[in-house]
């Protein structure tokens, strides 16, 4: 589930502050400065001796220095910064086979130490209503390692005023191509996560995620329409170099309707076409409903595959444990076993990984010390496999698990989150053009817009930034007041094209909310452009009072 | 650490505001713990207990402003803040809408602070997941559950004299029951600051109740019924609708309460005249704090909409001055009159209609109209003749809750619920509505 608001990235500033900032933010050897790895070491032996003293089987620590910026803007005024810092451990342990969890920002050895005694009292507690106990699958003690995001230019050492200077030249270039309004905002990650676990590891991560998304806003007074236009990027786990785009990096879309972007960014490009198509957007025709071929964008076709795909194979779904909240799952274990459930069509190909670099999923191990791997989830439309945890991998058979255990902070507790879940490109040479070129009825999609799917994955809804209407084998124009339903199933089965490895790339997530109490995840999903023939589109307008 | 109480933080709040060389300067101070359980497959699956105190520093030099935020409090990182704040004020070009930092103001206290639920153990936790997990096992039912208690403060201060503090506290309960073959779901939602105000025991029986009703569940044509809602089926739609009372959006055209011409719609009739929504933070039963953190300004107990009518639209101080209009604390709960029907009470009256126990996943497809799309989930019956015949499968619904506030049959007796996506606290009625458009059906369970 995607979810709407910024939730606890943003929680910690303590309400919205309007703060127009010029300079450099936090002083930036502050920020590159983190813990000492022997401190945190230190404090991480301190909770495992106090839990294996208290009784635990089994005790990991997870100590957290998470730093976040995020700079909105409004037309040409620097709205609001914010810079965010917390720190703190968490300590989780098994005793009596059931789990008990304890976070504290009190970063000192008697404070995790009672951490983690007072985790193992409520594993305790908890241990009556086992059914059976908690089985981890091995995992081999990797002693100390590091790993960290590459990148070249890190976020936290470019000043705000060039930051805030980008975000306002992309408001300008919206306004002066037809907007009436452009909002903007860059979002700053930067996860300095140390894992200890009585396994035997010692593992230092520096983790550096951005996102930099955008809306323009055209109005027409007379008639009281607006329409909006956010921009296309794709957020991603590297550093600042992601707003150094080169030609290479330009893609252009079908019928040369718009620019996209892949490996790098241009915001003011982009917003300057959004200025346009959001005013373009007032008088577009508006949809006939009916079935349509449908040729999505990867920049589209991102959230479709998280959705339907990323979430409906995470096993903890499949099995029941998500179900007061974000629900189950139609691919059940059953479907799995026959060996022969038809996800999707023959060319309908599914990858999971936790490596791609410039994903937003890539690290060197989950929250649980699992090194990141890459496995097959669907091959040739057929369900093959699910993305399990340590104390998951029993029940598929699996002897390691697949590296899927996260926490969005030092204060949460770890549980399976997806990794990156991307659409293989397709064998054939194809390009985009190429592809409209054979459809007859159709709709090519770009961006993302609403999205919703029900609580076992069956049927969805999904809207778009951009529609246009395919006639022939021709883009003819803009289409407005799109959403096509499907189910997932069919769908997947009614995938007919997609074009080759050229086009392939990713779109993703930054805030992908799940579990309770809720916490947020960085997803990123890969896809070629890709066609699904006749599905049912419906018309969004409506008239109130 | 341990919980601050007020002079903590108040001596706290004094350093801060001392060490500050700016000519003003804000502090907010947000702490304490959170515990939880949850369950799934008749068993616990994780249950934990956070603590944190974050404190955020806001200074302004004239019109230029700088923000700082920490977790530590410690002389020396607090003034490493405080600094820090401040030499992001100097850099930054002044602000034009920039606005002055309310002067000091009494607020008058609400009763966000139950003992009962801050002595709330994991015991206490574990007993509130036995109930559903031993009753759903004798039943030969599944549950899946999430119970978390919060007892906490917000403390707010600046130079201009503003303090407050207070204690608040919170449970929220949710649970899910499914039959054994998946073919039954039921659901159920509390939430209370007073604990003692709920009883897990009772709530679970109303999901294992849902759950045995709704196997076999038959196919209705989508379209446009009479539906009853129970109140967590409307309470994100009516979220949604209230994230759009912003007047200067409203002004400058882009939502749905904007006018043809360049006006907004406050005064205009939008609803059915049943519908009458409040704000009140110092209502008894979803009290909250007495002041909007954000901008530091006093809530106060507001209509919002009137026999129908847009009552009140939310000014931020610096639109409220350019408009000429008041600024006050944004509402952090809503209160919707209702009638004194229970839920059956209003099926026994309903010749022909669905029965909707819960929405989920919604999301806005279109702002122009407030269009909003979901499913129903955990309980969707077929009504005729003042019972319930059976169970339907799900719907994906289509839906404005403008013209769902429009087709108001009848409203029965309000609830006390936090939205699953919501940052209100809510009291809402559940209500009979004509005319509810469902556009597809959904397989799921």
């Amino acid at each position: 589930m995607e979810r709407r608001t910024f939730l606890k990235v943003g929680a910690a500033a303590g309400g919205t502050l309007l703060v127009p900032v010029f300079g450099n933010a936090i002083a930036a050897e502050e920020l590159m400065n983190p813990m000492a790895v022997q401190f945190k070491k230190s404090l991480a032996d301190a909770a495992m001796n106090a839990a294996t003293k208290a009784g635990a089987s089994y005790c990991d620590v997870r100590i957290g220095r998470y730093l976040n910026q995020f700079i909105t803007t409004r037309d040409v005024n620097v709205e609001n910064i914010v810079n965010t810092e917390s720190s703190g451990v968490g300590v989780r342990v098994l005793a009596n086979g059931a789990y008990g969890f304890v976070a504290t920002n009190v970063m000192t050895p008697d404070a995790v130490a009672d951490a983690a005694r007072q985790a193992v009292a409520i594993a305790r507690a908890n241990a009556r209503l086992q059914s059976e106990p908690v089985q981890l699958a091995p995992v081999k003690g990797v002693g100390e390692v590091a790993w960290a995001t590459p990148f070249t230019k890190d976020w936290r050492t470019v000043p705000v005023k060039e930051k805030a200077e980008m975000l306002i030249a992309a408001n300008k270039a919206g306004l002066a191509a037809g907007a009436t309004f452009m909002t903007s905002m860059l979002f700053q990650v930067n996860q300095q996560k140390y894992f200890a676990s009585t396994d035997g590891s010692y593992i230092d991560q520096d983790v550096h995620r951005l996102w930099s998304p955008f809306t323009a806003t055209a109005v027409d007074k007379a008639s009281g329409k607006f329409r909006t236009r956010d921009g296309l990027s794709s957020p991603a786990g590297m550093g600042y170099e992601f707003f150094d785009a080169q030609p290479r990096h330009k893609v252009r879309a079908a019928g040369g309707v718009t620019t996209l972007y892949h490996g790098a960014y241009d915001i003011v490009e982009d917003a300057k076409a959004a200025g346009r198509q959001a005013r373009e957007k007032l008088t577009a025709k508006s949809v006939e409903p009916g079935k349509y071929d449908l040729v999505l964008s990867p920049e589209h076709l991102f959230l479709t595959i998280h959705e339907s795909v990323g979430h409906a194979t995470e096993l903890d779904r499949v099995l029941g444990y998500e179900a007061n909240y974000a629900g189950t799952s139609f691919a059940t274990l059953d479907k799995w076993q026959s060996k022969k459930f038809k996800y999707g069509s023959d060319i309908v190909n599914f990858v999971a990984d936790r490596t791609t670099p410039g994903s937003l999923g890539a690290v060197g191990y989950d929250d649980e010390g699992v090194p990141g791997k890459r496995w097959d989830i669907i091959k040739n439309g057929v369900l093959v496999n699910y993305q399990a945890t340590r104390d998951q991998a029993h029940i598929i058979g699996e002897k390691e698990s697949h590296g899927c255990s996260f926490a969005d902070s030092w204060s949460s507790v770890q549980f399976q989150r997806m990794p990156n879940v991307s659409l293989a490109a397709g064998a054939n040479k194809l390009t985009p053009d190429e592809l409209v070129k054979d459809v007859k009825k159709g709709i090519y999609i770009l961006g993302r817009g609403s999205y919703s799917i029900d609580q076992q994955r069956y049927n969805f809804q999904f809207g778009g930034q951009l529609f246009y209407e395919i006639k022939d084998g021709k883009i003819t124009q803009q289409l407005g007041d799109v959403a096509y339903q499907a189910n997932t199933q069919e769908f997947w089965n009614a995938c007919t094209a997609m074009c080759d490895e050229r086009d392939w790339r990713m779109g993703g997530s930054f805030f992908d909310g799940k579990g309770q109490p809720s916490q947020i995840s960085a997803v990123s999903h890969g896809s070629s452009t890709t066609r699904f023939n006749g599905i049912n589109v419906i018309n969004t307008a409506r008239k109130i009072a | 650490m341990k919980m601050l109480n007020q002079d903590d933080t108040k001596r706290i709040t004094d350093k801060v505001l001392s060490l500050s060389k700016a000519d003003e300067c804000t502090v907010t101070i947000k702490g304490g713990r959170t515990g939880n359980i949850r369950y799934a497959r008749n068993a616990v699956s994780t249950a934990g207990l956070v603590e944190n105190t974050e404190i955020a520093i806001s200074v302004a030099f004239g019109k230029k402003q700088g923000t700082a935020s920490v977790n530590e409090f410690d002389d020396k990182s607090l003034e490493k803040a405080v600094r820090r704040a401040e030499d992001l004020a100097r850099l930054a070009p002044e602000n034009p809408e920039f606005m002055p930092t309310p002067a000091a103001v009494a607020f008058k206290s609400s009763s966000t602070f139950s003992a009962k639920t801050d002595a709330i153990d994991p015991e206490f936790r574990a007993q509130v997941a036995a109930y559903s997990i031993e009753a759903c096992r004798k039943n030969k039912l599944v549950a899946a559950g999430f119970f978390t208690d919060e007892s906490g403060f917000e403390t707010i201060a600046n130079s201009r004299g503003v303090f407050g503090h207070q204690q608040r506290t919170n449970v929220d309960f949710t649970c899910t029951v499914r039959t054994e073959d998946g073919r039954g779901s039921g659901w159920v939602r509390r939430d209370a600051n007073d604990v003692s105000k709920f009883d897990a025991r009772a709530a679970s029986d109303v999901a294992i109740e849902k759950a045995l009703r709704s196997v076999e569940a038959k196919a209705l044509e989508p379209g446009r019924y009479t539906v009853i809602l129970e109140p967590a089926a409307t309470s994100d739609l009516m979220a949604y609708m209230f994230n759009s009372f912003d007047a200067r959006s409203a002004d400058e055209g882009r939502s749905f309460l904007a006018k043809q011409g360049g006006r907004n719609r406050l005064g205009d009739k939008l609803f059915d005249e049943q519908v009458n929504v409040w704000a009140d933070p110092w209502h008894p039963d979803v009290p909250v704090l007495p002041w909007d953190a954000e901008t530091m300004l006093a809530r106060e107990k507001m209509d919002l909409i009137k026999n129908g009518k847009i009552a009140a639209l939310n000014y931020s101080p610096f639109w409220a001055k350019k408009q000429g209009a008041r600024a006050v604390g944004a509402p952090g709960n809503i209160v919707m009159a209702g009638g004194s029907k229970s839920t059956a009470e209003l099926i026994a009256s309903t010749k022909k209609g669905v029965l909707v126990t819960r929405t989920w996943y919604i999301r806005m497809v279109d702002p122009q109209s407030v269009l909003l799309t979901g499913l129903t989930r955990d309980g969707t019956f077929y009504i005729e003749n003042g019972k319930i015949k059976h169970p339907i499968k799900n719907f994906r619904f289509n839906e404005s809750p403008v013209t769902m506030l429009n087709n108001i049959d009848e409203l029965g007796r309000p609830e006390i619920l936090a939205g699953d996506e919501s940052q209100f606290q809510l009291l809402i009625p559940a209500m009979r509505v004509r005319d509810f458009n469902f556009t597809s059906l959904s397989d799921a369970v």
